[in-house]
């Protein structure tokens, strides 16, 4: 099983609400987030492309944070998720800065934090909240080893990318374009 | 002589919980919870419906083990949210959560000479405002009051009103938005567009959006069924100087001259009927006019129109034949806040003869019937007489508003030697009528008049510091309110119900009408002691109960006539004069005004100055959201956005602070950052409405950007409806900014 999302840029308007999803269905403090909104405009007036997309943790098959992390707080989690062992982290930040996609923070209490692309409703079959609740429906999640999911097929049917592939983390956050 | 009226920064007051004492927070936390512990205490899950827009999406308030507001998410029953809910919504725990709150009632006094707000119970703010009422009543009329609302509140504090003897009860979003767009539809097809709007949007196949920017104004179930329409391969066109969020999702994007929407559209009429795009069945046999709009605009070529749209003729031709393929299922969007130019009626006139051509009103893609559950009303004595209106101040004008003016009534207040009757009291409820209605002078001077203003919000917003009497109303997330009710394709009822205790000294709309009726003597119009009661009993009529209701949320019904989209051939009688879809209107003529839409050249920019277009972020609600803390985490100022030719000229750079100052030599209270883009055009600027808030004791968002209402100072008003056109206002910049402290 592999976990990865597919979001539709042609689909985002950028509301956010993924972001205010993800803060309250995870106790996010304020002031802090494991998702966000980036907007990149291209060309001049009136020949111009937005593109818009929500971005998190790509939950990296290859993660520079689980490999950097000296107490083993990063780790795989079933289906690839990548999560962090609150109690084993000791908030040195070595994940944060080797993170490529800037995906992690410091959590006021002390441990660093990010996506788990909502593990605890995962694993009850349920979506992340992200993606339940966005009101365009342009996120999709599911597992890439099964061809029959709603990811596996979008994935097979629309172009797509995934961020900063130079980086080699072969990430599982990908972008519908 | 009026009394002066100075505003008062609430804060200023030292108020608030912590100065209560004790005892006394103590006995009233007691009664409270004594009179209102239900059962919701015990539940993990409580139905409601959204209070942060209009929209009013039904979802699910979820409880954390220590009984704290967790999450608010939709309920997949919902037709307005379909179990998604927006930012706002999601956001909702904020505003139960700031800290800002109003949380005891106030009441305007004299201190040291200076003017102030000093605590009062509930039972001395509401006999204050009793006794105040009894005076204007025994003096000028009880018609002499107004209740200016937007929210769930107004249907008590209205029955409250009409008991006492006036109807001039009025919202913002009339006037000072979707006013003209239900005037210029009922003018053409009989029957406005309502809200939520009518639009089949989920199987259009071309949506035309004119300065509508779906997904920034973020009302839900529309952006829904326009991403489902772009799922199903619809075609988008949008009309806007601004490359908007959803002018990047369109096959065309028109970024048209500001104020020269009216001559593209009537371009595309001309196209559409001298290339025979529209549907000939359907306006053979349901229009009337069709011989008198064709010679009307014979002229009024894509040529004509280029010169004064800056649209190449053959985009205009290129967007009809799109519109005229997708026919009927197309979907010319009449919008929502559509008071810009002061011709907006003729405006949306034309919009609604463009559908008509297009054979969409009634059809699958286009506009559909709606339906809307009835819920029985109690019954209750009889309301009087009253002997006059708003109308009787604007004698033989504004006969098509269907709904009362709050611009209107703002400037009937302000006594004239021309007017037999000004109004003397207000009471508002949920609306920042300082940053709602355009001219604050205006608005300001007419305040400066009343003798009484009264102020329920659940925040400490402008309109508070001018209020004398301000009761703080507990959240949507605190209390029951009447079912939802809304058009839409099934007749479908919502819940709200509270999911937690009214913080502080906090009290729901409905006790604080009831409260204040039993004061005036009105307490028949009141019968029951607790909504619940009123609730269950009409519920029950309905087939549910209460108790059903709390565990479902929402309920659907089914529609009385399988009759969502008219029927092949269906002989209909619309509600117009002529029984036709009007695409001449007869109403509009015998009013004197113009049967078939005409271009009138607005005002442009001087040199160095730019036209203020202002609009909605997906993360707010007008200025009410601008201190919600989850809300105020995503956005918390506005910028102005600048092209960068016109940036470079004024040598601007990103985040730099600039005033703004308008035609009439008004400056933004507060500097703003500038938004250097592509994405306006040059002879314009834009910014998002809400901010620039001047009152202190709104932590969050005191001076955080700059207010448009602050800029609007010119208002162009629509002769047809009285609405007010704030577009024709521009602004150059100031840099001689400095950071608020704040």
């Amino acid at each position: 099983m592999r976990y990865a999302m597919a979001i539709d840029t042609k689909k985002c308007v950028g509301c956010s609400d993924c972001v205010v999803a993800c803060q309250t269905e995870n106790n996010v403090p304020i002031g802090y987030c494991r998702d966000w909104v980036t907007e990149i405009t291209d060309g001049t007036y009136p020949q111009l492309e937005l593109e818009i997309r929500s971005e998190r943790c790509n939950h990296c098959e290859n993660s520079p944070c689980v490999r950097c992390c000296p107490t083993g707080a990063s780790h795989y989690s079933d289906g690839g998720i990548v999560t962090v062992t609150h109690n084993k982290c000791i908030g040195c930040g070595a994940c944060i800065t080797s993170c490529p996609y800037d995906a992690r923070y410091s959590h006021p209490d002390g441990y660093v934090d990010k996506c788990t692309f909502c593990i605890h409703r995962t694993q009850k079959g349920l979506q992340p909240a992200c993606v339940s609740t966005c009101p365009t429906k342009c996120m999709y999640f599911g597992d890439l080893d099964d061809p029959k999911s709603e990811v596996s097929l979008v994935l097979k049917k629309r172009k797509w990318k995934t961020l900063i592939p130079e980086a080699g983390t072969d990430p599982h956050v990908y972008y519908l374009i | 002589m009026a009394k002066r009226r100075d505003f008062i920064k609430v804060s200023a007051l030292g108020l608030g919980g912590a100065t209560l004492g004790i005892p006394l927070i103590s006995s009233l936390a007691k009664t409270t919870l004594e009179e209102t512990r239900g059962d919701y205490q015990s539940m993990k899950r409580t139905p409601t419906y959204c209070e942060v827009c209009f929209w009013k999406c039904a979802g699910w308030v979820y409880k954390n083990d220590e009984g704290k507001i967790w999450k608010i998410t939709g309920n997949d029953e919902d037709q307005h949210c379909n179990g998604r809910f927006c930012p706002r919504g999601t956001g909702g725990v904020g505003m139960y959560n700031d800290e800002d709150r109003l949380k005891t009632p106030l009441i305007r006094s004299e201190k040291d000479g200076q003017q102030t707000f000093r605590e009062a119970s509930w039972d001395e703010a509401l006999s204050y405002i009793a006794k105040k009422l009894k005076v204007i009543a025994e003096e000028h009329g009880p018609e002499c009051t107004a209740l200016f609302t937007h929210g769930s509140g107004g249907k008590y504090f209205g029955n409250l009103l009409k008991a006492f003897g006036s109807t001039n009860i009025t919202a913002p979003s009339y006037a000072q938005c979707r006013g003209p767009r239900e005037v210029g539809f009922i003018a053409t097809f009989g029957e406005g567009v309502e809200s939520p709007e009518r639009t089949d949007i989920r199987d259009a196949r071309c949506l035309v959006l004119i300065g509508s920017h779906l997904g920034e104004n973020m009302h839900n179930g529309q952006v829904q069924e326009m991403s489902d329409a772009l799922d199903k391969g619809a075609n988008i066109i949008t009309v806007d100087p601004r490359y908007s969020t959803v002018a990047s999702k369109s096959k065309f994007w028109l970024p048209i001259k500001p104020a020269t929407d009216l001559a593209l559209l009537l371009a595309w009429i001309h196209v559409i009927i001298d290339e025979g795009l529209y549907d000939q069945d359907y306006v053979k046999k349901y229009t009337f006019g069709f011989e008198y709009l064709k010679e009307h605009v014979k002229n009024m070529t894509p040529e004509w129109a280029y010169g004064i749209t800056t649209i190449k003729p053959e985009i205009i031709r290129e967007t009809a034949r799109e519109m005229g393929h997708a026919s009927p299922s197309v979907i010319v969007h009449p919008g929502r806040h559509v008071t810009w130019y002061g011709d907006d009626t003729q405006r949306l006139r034309a919009v609604a003869i463009l559908n008509a051509l297009l054979g969409s009103w009634g059809r699958r893609g286009g506009f559909y019937r709606p339906e809307t559950a009835s819920v029985p009303s109690y019954p209750h004595p009889p309301y009087p007489e009253p002997k006059r209106n708003w109308r009787d101040a604007f004698p033989g004008q504004y006969q098509l508003a269907d709904l009362a003016l709050a611009s209107g009534i703002c400037d009937a207040t302000i006594p004239t030697v021309t007017r037999d009757c000004s109004f003397k009291a207000w009471i508002v409820n949920g609306t920042n009528l300082i940053e709602t209605l355009p001219n604050q002078k205006n608005t300001l001077e007419a305040i400066k008049s009343l003798e009484l203003l009264v102020v329920v919000d659940t925040m400490p917003m402008e309109i508070t510091g001018w209020a004398d009497v301000i009761l703080p109303e507990c959240t949507y997330l605190e209390r029951y309110d009447l079912v939802r009710t809304s058009p839409h394709r099934k007749p479908q009822i919502a819940l709200r119900m509270p999911a937690v205790e009214p913080k502080n000294n906090t009290k729901p709309a409905y006790w604080i009408a009831r409260e204040l009726s039993k004061k005036m003597g009105l307490a028949d119009h009141f019968p029951h002691e607790k909504l619940e009661d009123l609730l269950d009993w009409q519920l029950k009529q309905m087939g549910s109960s209460l108790e059903e209701m709390k565990k479902i949320g929402v309920k659907t019904f089914d529609r009385e006539y399988d009759d969502l989209f008219f029927l092949p051939d269906e002989d209909i009688e619309f509600f117009t004069n002529t029984g036709k879809i009007e695409l001449y209107s007869s109403a509009l003529e015998a009013e004197g005004f113009d049967p078939m839409p005409k271009y009138t050249p607005h005002e442009e920019p001087q040199e160095g100055y730019y036209r203020l277009i202002y609009g909605r972020a997906p993360m707010h609600t007008f200025s009410r959201t601008s201190n919600n803390p989850n809300l105020t985490d995503l956005m918390d100022e506005n910028k102005v956005w600048i092209n960068p030719k016109v940036a470079k000229e004024w040598g601007l750079e990103n985040d730099q602070l600039i005033h703004l100052l308008n035609q009439d030599g008004i400056r933004s209270k507060f500097p703003i950052k500038v938004r250097i883009t592509e994405r306006i055009r040059w002879d314009s600027v834009y910014m998002v409405h809400g901010f620039g808030h001047d009152q202190r004791k709104m932590s969050r968002c005191y001076g955080k950007g700059a207010s448009d209402t602050n800029l609007i100072s010119r208002v162009h008003i629509d002769p047809v409806m009285g609405g007010t056109g704030m577009r024709g206002n521009f602004v150059t910049f100031q840099l001689d900014a400095e950071e608020v402290k704040s």
